[in-house]
């Protein structure tokens, strides 16, 4: 995998680069440099979180779609003691851009879906970008009925540019499929985790998206329309996609002030394509922390709050 | 003279203003039709069946009885809590359509009756803001369907619109989750839900309650999908076969019950309506509301006192 480093986080690699080559300078050669390293370790640490600490919103937008951050199957890799994928929606294909099992997480049974992206070329074809079909929302749904058939609860990854829009997709139902599983989700007697692990775009991403917790990675956005696609619709200009980020106010700092999501998850320093264990080691805990707490509650109990949650969100005058 | 002549008819601007544009072309054949008679046809041209695309008010006259409709929430406004700016603010922009609209926001909500069969009655409105949902058609929308529930009366939603408001960003999205949460529980109250898809219904609104209805219904020819036709043009980059995301081609997939033309449709609400009740209704007992629905309506605090709206109050 070749590296890929945004304009924002040349610094910071660059300074990581010299350290990487004293420290090897001084293992192979003898040479005593730790004070130097020292010293250039803590500048480092320093430029990251000044970089960090005022990221705007459009450099959010990059890191949620970095070519190295860690993607679905990445995290299930990481948290789940056992997976196993399961397929199909039992009544056109298997729609590989969403991917979805039974799992273990410590002493848990779960099952986790997830929009699916991926790295190479042709990984990147056959997952579609991570844009789900309809057959892929019936494939989640089907998925998620098994674990409300068992009591298990539901973990929800969401990483999508969006729902595909083809011929395909819109004859075979995409938004009926994406409608269906708002109502069936608001009304699963089991708990739902939902994570916003990359981009969460549109319907596309609510479709695997209504849950009894909310939770959005640092780096990652979420909104009803991408921000190209917005300034297309407002200033006919796809370029303009930066200002149309800041007017949509996507990233997880914003949507929890809206109150649209429950929680912040911290990355590992420099973000998570930055270091995969830590990333799914702070998300898994995460999760787990909120099934504790919702698993005290009863199925009625459970899918009263969650229309309620839904229920209150809006901004009007009256 | 001609100055003369000007100046006093600018005494009375409004009145050059009711002359009516008597003629029309249809978007469907290109024949220029008389209003009158178009109005007369329920807005559908008599040469070719083209469905204009007509305001809630007149879904209103077409389908209650009487032109009776007692609205709820009539108050409720867009704020703009982004203080989102695109070439206007949005603030402006609501401002702006209220006054050209006459309403507050995207879709009508309240009580009528079709052929004596009390219902919950909401109608979205494209011309404000594309029909466009935001938090208020999202909140308009739950109570309604609250008051169906409450009432135990069936729903019917006519939708319009391109989606999602994107001036509400994320908002506007979790209005798909609010009102689909809300019709889960419409369905296991045993409540019919009736959804009537006209020109356009896009986006979030098709990938929520437009697609939930027991029964869906579309008026011919009417565009109807996920994903607006231009965005998929340009996805696949090819072009979009005749027909495509219409009506019929709805119909074809499966994804509605029934094509109905508008000077059926409200023969074919009866029928659906009255399949899903147990009480005959009798014509005598037109124009007024069974007895122990007017207990209910008095019973439901917690919503706001419908309102009768300006036609029905006119009538
Ligand atoms: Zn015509």
């Amino acid at each position: 995998m070749t590296e890929y480093v945004l304009e924002f986080e040349k610094p910071i690699v660059e300074l990581e680069k010299r350290i990487k080559g004293m420290k090897e300078l001084s293992e192979n050669e003898s040479v005593e440099l730790s004070e130097e390293i020292e010293r250039l370790e803590e500048k480092v640490s320093k430029l990251r979180d000044e970089i960090f600490s005022k990221l705007t919103r459009w450099q959010r937008v990059h890191l949620a779609r970095h070519p190295q951050r860690p993607y679905t199957r990445d995290y299930i890799e990481r948290m789940t003691d056992t997976f196993f994928e399961i397929h199909g929606d039992r009544a056109f294909g298997d729609d590989p851009a969403i991917v979805g099992g039974i799992a273990r997480i410590g002493g848990r049974k779960v099952v986790i879906i997830g929009q699916q992206k991926g790295r190479t070329t042709k990984q990147k074809l056959h997952r579609n970008f991570g844009m789900m079909h309809p057959e892929g929302y019936r494939k989640a749904l089907r998925i998620m009925n098994l674990a409300a058939k068992f009591n298990r609860p539901i973990i929800s990854l969401i990483d999508t540019p969006g729902a595909f829009p083809g011929i395909g997709a819109e004859e075979r139902g995409q938004a009926a499929a994406i409608a269906r599983n708002l109502l069936e989700m608001s009304q699963l007697p089991v708990p739902i985790v939902v994570a916003v692990i990359g981009e969460g775009a549109s319907g596309g991403a609510l479709g695997i998206g209504v849950g009894d917790r909310i939770l959005m990675l640092e780096n990652t956005w979420y909104s009803v329309i991408s921000p190209e696609g917005c300034a297309a619709i407002l200033w006919h200009d796809s370029t303009k996609a930066e200002q149309a980020a800041e007017a949509l106010k996507l990233t997880a700092p914003d949507l929890l002030e809206l109150g649209v999501i429950d929680k912040v998850v911290k990355e590992p320093n420099g973000g998570a394509h930055r270091n995969y264990d830590e990333a799914a080691k702070l998300l898994r805990e995460s999760i787990e922390a909120e099934l504790t707490e919702l698993e005290k509650l009863s199925p009625e109990q459970l899918v009263d709050a969650r229309i309620e949650k839904y229920t209150n969100m809006g901004f009007y005058e009256e | 003279m001609d100055w003369f002549k000007r100046a006093k008819e600018g005494l009375k601007p409004q009145k050059k203003k009711e002359i009516p544009d008597l003629w029309v072309k249809c978007d469907g054949c290109s024949e220029i039709i008389y209003k009158p008679e178009l109005e007369k046809n329920f807005y559908v041209c008599t040469n070719c069946q083209f469905h204009f695309r007509i305001k809630s008010s007149d879904y209103v006259k077409h389908l209650l009885d009487d032109n009776k409709f007692e609205e709820f929430n009539t108050h409720i406004s867009s704020v703009d809590f982004l203080k989102f700016k695109g070439k206007k603010k949005y603030s402006d922009q609501i401002k702006d359509y209220e006054k050209k609209t006459g309403s507050h926001d995207a879709v009508r909500t309240g009580l009528g009756k079709i052929h004596g069969n009390s219902v919950v009655f909401s109608i979205m409105d494209f011309k404000f803001i594309g029909g466009s949902m935001g938090s208020v058609v999202g909140e308009k929308l739950a109570r309604a369907i609250k008051q169906a529930i409450a009432r135990k009366l069936p729903l019917i939603i006519i939708s319009a619109s391109g989606g999602a408001r994107m001036m509400e960003s994320v908002l506007s999205l979790m209005q798909m989750a609010k009102t689909s949460a809300l019709l889960a529980k419409l369905s296991n109250a045993g409540l019919l839900y009736i959804s009537i898809l006209t020109d356009p219904t896009t986006g979030g609104v098709t990938a929520s309650y437009a697609m939930l209805g027991d029964i869906i219904l579309a008026e011919p020819g009417a565009l109807i999908g996920f994903a607006g036709p231009r965005v998929i043009k340009q996805t696949i980059g090819q072009d979009l076969p005749d027909g495509f995301q219409r009506s019929e081609f709805q119909l074809k997939h499966g994804f509605l019950d029934a094509v109905i033309s508008r000077d059926e449709m409200k023969a074919t609400l009866k029928e659906i309506l009255e399949f899903a009740t147990d009480t005959e209704i009798t014509d005598s007992e037109n124009g007024e509301l069974p007895a122990e629905n007017v207990e209910d309506i008095k019973g439901t605090p917690e919503v706001k006192a419908g309102t009768v709206d300006d036609e029905a109050a006119k009538n």
